[in-house]
């Protein structure tokens, strides 16, 4: 079949063979879980518990606040035994605001948690309440609030519902194991997402390096008038813009949400999700994750509930085989490199993996010798190595008039870079550096309204002290002059 | 006598009147290069610059006593805007403060005197008689004033403690 011409991409060696073959297996609970209140693209979850509270399995432990935010459950029954800082999954391995619970080994559910006898048949708002009422976010590793994009995406109106089913990141085969064995929960998971923002059509596409995946999922899919597409093996296929143009043919204009384009993607493991939230009751408290790499004794597939350490992760599930040079939290290309395992797994955590020095790039970054092999590389069509230049030079305006903005942050430019440069770091220094300088500008607009405001107070006060002394001095005066007068 | 007395005065109304004239036709108007640096600084007249209010400041930058990085509060934004304005090379070293900060009560040590939400120059403090005082993080400045006031030094400026949403990638060593 004719396919749009898609720019770019990379083919970065998969290693998805160290752990496809591996079915997903269900992990203990671990001793102690640490859930973060920010899991999530958007404002921290509020916390609802307190210490030294017994909680039941998916009771809620966090709520939402502000429009994008989502809330946070209790992945078993336990005992809430701090709020406290713990270090983040985030790069910074700053530390983020998580409440621990301590399983007490019960499992025991929340009575209040009922599935719906037929979700089909309850208005599309109330659907994507139900969704977001679950904590259920981007499952992709965009970790964006799914309730979000379903009603803005209701709201606008859009025609198709593209269920991604990539996975181009390499050794990540959590959602590939997902379509093999839970295919038909993933497409009533789509189906009702399609009721929810009321598309006309659905679309899996999966990468052809999947073909067992795709297998069941065309099977699951018969009859549901669900359309099952193979795309070709091409990093980044997973990524929206891409997936988008080559099912649709719609190129994604820059700065514009997929749902002004009448499109809405999501996750395959999020569309799992949603299905177990309405039809079974269960919020999002556990989730699909890939161990792998070969630093590791054990590759594998485990749905682990949201919370457990990484540390205890491995230890249970595999153990070193050798020293990791290097320890990621997602996939290799956009994953981030974590400080120490003591990070618990989030919502976002596609896969756990430890690479050894031979799977990594160790190379010192050389100089640029203008291959331009990253502006072949570049799936966006930008000029990586002209952006880098100019970030180098410290002139970040030129750099975003470059199409820094445009940038996913995909890796496939410094995969492809024979020097080894740090292109993608470079773009990340570059747009936190325009991103607190807008701040810095914002808060300077901010400060010199309020030093205005203030001086005009302090005018306006000493002016109606004036006119009380004023008005007092004149009645003191009449006051005289009445006694005075009638004498 | 009259003859030289004539002329001349004629010649110096004439001349006078051209030159009156001309003022008023061929007026320049003097660009106030201090009254535009004025316009970028925030105006809190905190006077860490040394300089007693944002407008001295302003024209002693204009006239090149003050370098653009003159303003702590203003930091790198007005320090470039000062210097684009002014057409000179920026030397962020001489910013006196690179790193942000911000006052803080220590609320053991507060005796609620009113004195610091007096001076600050953005309202950035709340409190009344007798009652605990807060400062809102977003409108400080760090300008210290609060500080210099506090009878009981309990006012500190502290670094601001970075967190997940103001974190950013550092720069790459190359």
């Amino acid at each position: 079949m004719f396919s749009p011409r898609l720019r770019g991409g990379v083919h970065p060696p998969g290693h998805k063979e160290l752990s496809n073959a591996s079915p997903i297996r269900r992990f203990p609970m671990a001793e102690r879980l640490y859930l973060p209140l920010q899991q999530h693209l958007g404002a921290p979850a509020t916390p609802i518990v307190k210490v030294g509270e017994r909680v039941r399995k998916g009771q809620l432990v966090a709520s939402s606040q502000g429009t994008v935010s989502a809330p946070v459950h209790a992945p078993t029954s336990g005992v809430v035994r701090a709020l406290a800082e713990h270090t983040a999954p985030h790069p910074s391995g700053l530390p983020v605001l998580a409440i621990t619970l301590e399983p007490d080994g019960r499992e025991e559910w929340d009575p209040s948690l009922a599935p719906v006898s037929d979700p089909l048949a309850l208005p599309p708002e109330e659907l994507c309440l139900r969704i977001g009422s679950a904590g259920i976010v981007g499952l992709g590793g965009a970790t964006f609030p799914a309730a979000v994009k379903l009603g803005s995406s209701l709201k606008r109106g859009v025609d198709t519902l593209i269920l991604n089913g990539g996975e181009c990141e390499p050794y990540l085969t959590c959602d590939d194991r997902l379509m093999r064995e839970e295919p038909g929960n993933i497409i009533r998971g789509a189906l009702l997402m399609q009721h929810a923002v009321q598309a006309r059509r659905v679309i899996v596409g999966i990468e052809d390096n999947k073909p067992q995946a795709l297998a069941a999922i065309r099977k699951a899919a018969e009859g549901q008038g669900v359309e099952v597409r193979s795309v070709p093996s091409r990093y980044p296929m997973g990524s929206q813009k891409q997936l988008v143009q080559l099912l649709t043919g719609i190129e994604l204009p820059a700065m514009s949400r997929a749902a002004d384009s009448g499109v809405l993607m999501h996750n395959v493991a999020t569309a799992r999700a949603v299905y177990q939230a309405l039809c079974q009751g269960r919020p999002l408290i556990s989730r699909v994750v890939t161990l792998s790499g070969q630093a590791l004794t054990h590759q594998g597939n485990w749905e682990v509930p949201l919370g457990t350490p990484a540390s205890y992760l491995i230890n249970y599930a595999s153990g070193f085989d050798c020293a990791p040079a290097r320890l990621i939290m997602g996939g290799p290309m956009m994953g981030i490199q974590l400080p120490d395992l003591n990070v618990p797994v989030i919502k976002g955590t596609s896969g756990i993996l430890a690479l050894t020095r031979k799977e990594i790039n160790t190379d010192e970054p050389g100089p640029c010798v203008r291959c331009a092999g990253c502006v072949r590389a570049c799936p966006m069509g930008l000029q990586p190595l002209e952006m880098a230049a100019n970030i180098r030079n410290g002139d970040f305006e030129k750099a975003r008039s470059l199409g820094l903005d445009d940038c996913v942050g995909c890796g496939a430019c410094s995969y492809i870079c024979p020097a080894s440069l740090p292109l993608v770091h470079l773009f990340n220094y570059a747009k936190g550096e325009l991103a607190s300088r807008q701040r810095e500008a914002r808060k300077m607009e901010k400060t010199r309204a309020l030093a205005q405001r203030r001086e005009e107070r302090l005018v306006r006060q000493a002016r109606e002290r004036e006119e009380l002394m004023a008005a007092r001095r004149a009645a003191a005066a009449r006051k005289a002059a009445g006694e005075e007068s009638p004498s | 006598m009259l003859v030289s007395i004539l002329p001349l005065a004629g010649l110096g109304t004439l001349l006078g009147f051209l030159l009156g004239v001309a003022s008023r036709v061929l007026y320049v108007e003097r660009s106030n290069v201090a009254r535009e640096i004025e316009e970028l600084l925030p105006g809190t007249q905190c006077g860490q610059c040394g300089s007693p209010s944002c407008g001295a400041a302003a024209e002693a930058a204009a006239a090149g006593e003050l370098p653009p990085a003159f303003c702590p509060p203003g930091g790198r934004a007005v320090a470039e805007a000062v210097a684009g304005k002014l057409g000179l090379p920026l030397d962020l070293a001489s910013l006196v403060d690179e790193q942000p900060r911000l006052a803080e009560i220590n609320e053991d040590i507060c005796i609620g005197c009113t004195r610091c939400y007096k001076v600050c120059p953005t309202d950035a403090i709340a409190g009344a008689a007798k009652q605990m005082h807060v400062v809102f993080a977003d409108a400080c400045t760090a300008c210290g004033k609060c500080e210099e006031v506090c009878p009981t030094g309990c006012i500190r400026l502290v670094p601001v403690t970075e967190t997940l949403q103001s974190w950013a990638w550092n720069q790459p060593s190359l």
